[in-house]
């Protein structure tokens, strides 16, 4: 019986970042996934003729660039491209747009606010401040603050040392920072509410949090940190779709002789003796291997895939209480001609970015008082791109696809499960919201795919189809995350690691994780270490 | 079409810049009145934002106006061999319909400048560069009676227009077979109903993609501008300007004049121009053909071989190596080159330089001393350098015909 080096379960982004690290390793790796394709959340399938999805996520800007380059992701098809300005609109109509030039950008505010505009060139330096100290440490394994080895000393003084060099003034801000909710946060730098919700949304998305929770300020930051090309705060696409960030990296898994198999669920997790020795597959399979690396979420990997028996006491309680609530939608809809929106002007650098359907702060809030009581938003927060507008590749020339994520839609609603009634009553929703912004927009709908968490559970198999593999809140971060004494990416039962977005950096196509628990799965096995340092323009 | 500023009385009408015959088109996309100049014409340096148009060039197409160009026709039956004596690589082998890549050099071997030679007719051609060049073509055709050179430079309006969807909108222009031109091929096709056909397709350009130039007279200009602008609408169609392209012909691994090679003809100090050699165009010289320009020199400079050689360098990190000293130990105290042209490579997420390094020292590590500066402070890093053989961007689309549609 053939016993591979490492069986990495799921082939997402950090599944096949875990094992290409492995694999460069001389390690002999297999990747298993359950679907017949892989990517995982970053994936882009041909759901309509000649219209390529990214059904789940859609955009990037996480994505370590020292891992691309490493890689070679760009031989493997990779390019990266910025996309350019957002819309957003208010209840009343309004809409404001975010420009690509800094003077552009500053008139705009003024227009709404010149308090504000002023307001933001601080509001850019504080977050600037807080986002350089986690970009660090993106692509560094956490260190266990209880622990007196070597190593966790030298990381702890390390990240003692990024938060002090902050000053004592911003120390204590920052500590505040991460337990304030968005709307707190903003509420120091902004009086307009278009500004503050704008601003407020990242704080929300993928999280079933309000804008009023605390906790959804460090939300926001996660979701400006990333950059491309070092412009912090901007986002891409990858051209041709969410997927080709997945099939480069699977390329790079096949170059470094690395195996992926589709259509290969895991059943179970085998442990013998206190120690992982393979999986056993849906359709009966065991398949053995000296190590297994979960790409699964953690609450999926311990209460789905494991006996409890073989777990350590308290495991199987933390993994179940593990906060990982599913909160958000996504409509993917392909248009027969590119939207026109009310109040935008006709302008192809606007047209090639996003749109923001915020309302304004009590909107937002609303949206999610409709979660908590087991109800899709009836206003819902819509972010929305539309990648054809500036990637050849997704759509047939002058027909466009339109990626929408929605929050808030619950996992679970109140009046009993889902139904495909339900769901396309959900699409409904979002496609009438458009519609008030942009008449006509129904007219131009060719195709539709919803989905709301029990889609993405069923088909990514993230649990609750919670889009950051459990929630991106202090208590499940950094040395906390999955759970306190396992942010090292080393599990409970001995050969076991875990690489997906439910440890540490969290959520986002930034292929961290993955090359992360790679790294200390070589520090075990006393290889040299293949995975590289993040290099940073803000150094 | 040319100023409307000479026709009026503005005093500083002579001071003022000369605009190409897109200009009008091309001043309302310039969002950012950033311009600059080339060869006396107003020219942009980017439109919106050069990064975006950079990807333009990468990801959609987008076009670049080449109008200031210097473009000469040389006709006549000595014409092919005039350029032949003038160039370093055989003209004599150039088809009918092709384009060929050209340097020339000064009898010690120097390079004047490059160009590309279109062959029009037996015997005609087309030579386009970037310098002014009548003077050292009117020096060339010393001799050469049978033949006549015409500036062209203002009587043939050309767009170079690049990137991946170029062939879809040219097809969508109703430009039949152009998805089967070849590279360095040309064809000619009718416009605005002309039978004449006055519209002259090249598959060349300086981004190292998938491209065309586009070359019509400039009567026709703006309405071609127009016919080409709404093809191109549904494929990301944008013009870019001088920072694009310097970033596109970097990753393409393409010299450029005053950044490269300092034109000879324009050099004060004893050496301080080059020879083909050290700027890696071997490829470009061809000894099995008779005398040209330079033959002698270039013989005994191949032969001695050069003290500097251009190369293609990957560099560790991300803080461009722009005017940096190359140096063969970390300490930096061995110097043994200078950084010409560096830059962060979007597309390949590299860290990218082209470099005169002592030749030498080529097989040796490589470090660059890097000065970057951080809001206001100045701050220097010593990084690791890799040599790299083949250019940094070179998609299969460049050269695949027919390209695929994207």
């Amino acid at each position: 019986m053939k016993k591979y080096d490492a069986i990495i379960i799921g082939a997402g982004h950090n599944g096949l970042t875990n094992a290409a690290y492995l694999a460069k390793a001389g390690l002999d790796v297999l990747v298993v996934e359950k679907n017949e394709y892989i990517g995982g959340a970053a994936v882009t399938r041909e759901m309509h003729d000649g219209w390529f999805y990214s059904s789940c996520s859609y955009v990037c800007s996480m994505m370590r660039q020292a891992i691309h380059r490493d890689l070679n992701l760009t031989k493997h098809g990779l390019v990266l491209v910025p996309y350019l300005g957002t819309v957003v609109f208010a209840d009343n109509g309004d809409t404001m747009t975010s420009y690509h030039s800094e003077e552009a950008e500053y008139n705009q505010l003024r227009r709404r606010s010149p308090h504000d505009a002023d307001a933001m060139f601080r509001f850019q330096a504080d977050l600037g401040r807080y986002a350089q100290l986690i970009r660090k440490t993106l692509l560094r394994t956490p260190p266990d603050p209880t622990s007196f080895r070597p190593r966790d000393i030298r990381e702890l003084l390390w990240l003692a040392k990024q938060f002090w060099s902050l000053g004592e003034k911003e120390l204590y801000e920052y500590i505040r920072f991460f337990t304030m909710s968005a709307a707190d946060f903003l509420d120091d730098y902004f009086e307009d509410d278009l500004i503050k919700a704008a601003m407020a949304s990242p704080g929300v998305i993928g999280t079933a949090l309000g804008v009023y929770s605390p906790g959804s300020a460090y939300v926001l930051l996660h979701h400006v940190m990333g950059d491309v090309d070092g412009n912090v705060g901007a986002w891409g696409l990858a051209r041709g779709g969410m997927g080709a960030i997945s099939n480069a990296i699977a390329g790079s898994v096949k170059e470094h002789g690395g195996e992926i198999r589709t259509h290969a669920g895991v059943d179970k997790i085998l442990v013998k003796n206190g120690k992982a020795t393979g999986v056993v597959l849906e359709n009966g399979d065991e398949l053995y291997a000296n190590i297994v690396v979960s790409n699964m979420d953690a609450k999926r990997t311990f209460t789905q895939c494991m006996d409890k028996d073989d777990l350590p006491p308290g495991i199987y309680e933390k993994a179940k209480n593990f906060k990982i609530r599913g909160s958000s939608g996504k409509v993917n809809i392909a248009l027969s001609g590119l939207p026109k929106f009310n109040n935008v002007a006709d302008n192809r650098y606007i047209n090639r970015g996003g749109q923001g359907f915020v309302g304004s702060m009590e909107t937002l809030e609303r949206a999610y008082d409709c979660w908590k009581h087991g109800r899709w938003s009836d206003d819902p927060f819509i972010e929305s791109v539309i990648p054809s507008a500036w990637d050849p590749t997704v759509a047939p020339p002058g027909q466009h696809w339109m990626s929408n994520f929605i929050q808030y839609c619950p996992p679970q609603l109140a009046d009993g499960p889902w139904t495909p009634e339900k769901r396309d009553a959900f699409g409904q929703t979002v496609v009438d919201k458009i519609e008030r912004y942009s008449p006509g927009f129904k007219d131009l709908i060719v195709h539709m795919e919803v989905r709301t968490p029990h889609e993405i559970e069923a088909e990514v198999g993230l649990t609750e189809g919670n889009i950051f593999q459990g929630e991106l809140t202090i208590d499940q971060l950094l040395f906390n995350r999955p759970f306190p004494g396992y942010a090292q990416y080393r599990m409970p039962i001995k050969n076991m690691y875990m690489c997906g977005s439910s440890t540490h950096p969290g959520g986002g196509v930034s292929s961290a994780c993955g090359a992360n628990a790679a790294r200390e799965i070589l520090i075990d096995l006393k290889r040299p270490n293949t995975v590289p340092e993040d290099d940073f323009y803000d150094e | 079409m040319m100023n409307s500023q000479t026709e009026s009385s503005d005093p500083f009408a002579g001071e003022r810049l000369k605009e190409s015959p897109f200009h009008p088109r091309q001043a309302a996309l310039n969002l950012r009145n950033a311009w600059s100049s080339w060869n006396g014409y107003k020219f942009a340096d980017y439109y919106y934002d050069e990064e975006y148009e950079y990807f333009c060039v990468r990801n959609s197409c987008a076009t670049y106006d080449i109008c200031p160009m210097q473009k000469y026709i040389i006709s006549g039956v000595d014409a092919e061999a005039m350029l032949d004596r003038m160039v370093t690589r055989d003209i004599t082998k150039l088809k009918e319909n092709r384009v060929t890549y050209v340097c020339w050099c000064t009898d010690e071997g120097r390079l004047i400048d490059d160009g590309t030679i279109f062959k029009l007719g037996t015997d005609k051609f087309l030579l386009t560069c970037g310098s002014p060049s009548l003077a050292w073509l009117r020096k060339s055709a010393f001799g050469f009676n049978q033949m006549k050179i015409e500036d062209a430079s203002d009587t043939i309006a050309g767009l170079s227009f690049q990137g991946p969807t170029t062939c879809e909108v040219l097809k969508r222009m109703g430009l039949e077979g152009i998805d089967q031109l070849k590279p360095f091929c040309i064809a000619h096709f009718s416009f605005a109903g002309s039978e004449d056909k006055p519209l002259m397709v090249s598959r060349t350009g300086f981004t190292g993609d998938l491209g065309y130039e586009l070359w019509i007279n400039p009567s026709l200009a703006l309405s071609f501008w127009d016919a080409l602008y709404a093809a191109g609408e549904d494929y990301g169609i944008q013009p870019y300007g001088e920072a694009a392209t310097n970033m596109a012909r970097l990753e393409a691994g393409f010299i450029m004049p005053g950044m490269e090679f300092n034109e000879a003809l324009k050099t004060i100090h004893y050496h301080y121009d080059q020879t083909p050699f050290e700027l890696s165009l071997d490829w470009l010289v061809d000894f099995k053909k008779p005398h040209f320009n330079g033959r002698t020199a270039l013989m005994s400079a191949r032969d001695t071989g050069s003290e500097y050689t251009l190369i293609k360098l990957d560099i560790e990190g991300n803080k461009p190596a722009e005017e940096s000293f190359l140096y063969a130990d970390e300490g930096c105290i061995k110097e043994i080159g200078y950084v010409t042209s560096a830059m962060w490579s979007p597309v390949v997420k590299a860290n990218i330089a082209l470099a005169m390094v002592k030749t030498e020292a080529i097989k040796d590590s490589i470090w660059a001393e890097i000065y970057y500066t951080k809001e206001l402070r100045h701050h220097s890093k010593v990084a690791k350098c890799k040599v790299q053989s083949k250019p940094f961007w070179a998609p299969d689309r460049a050269r695949a015909t027919p390209p695929a549609a994207f």
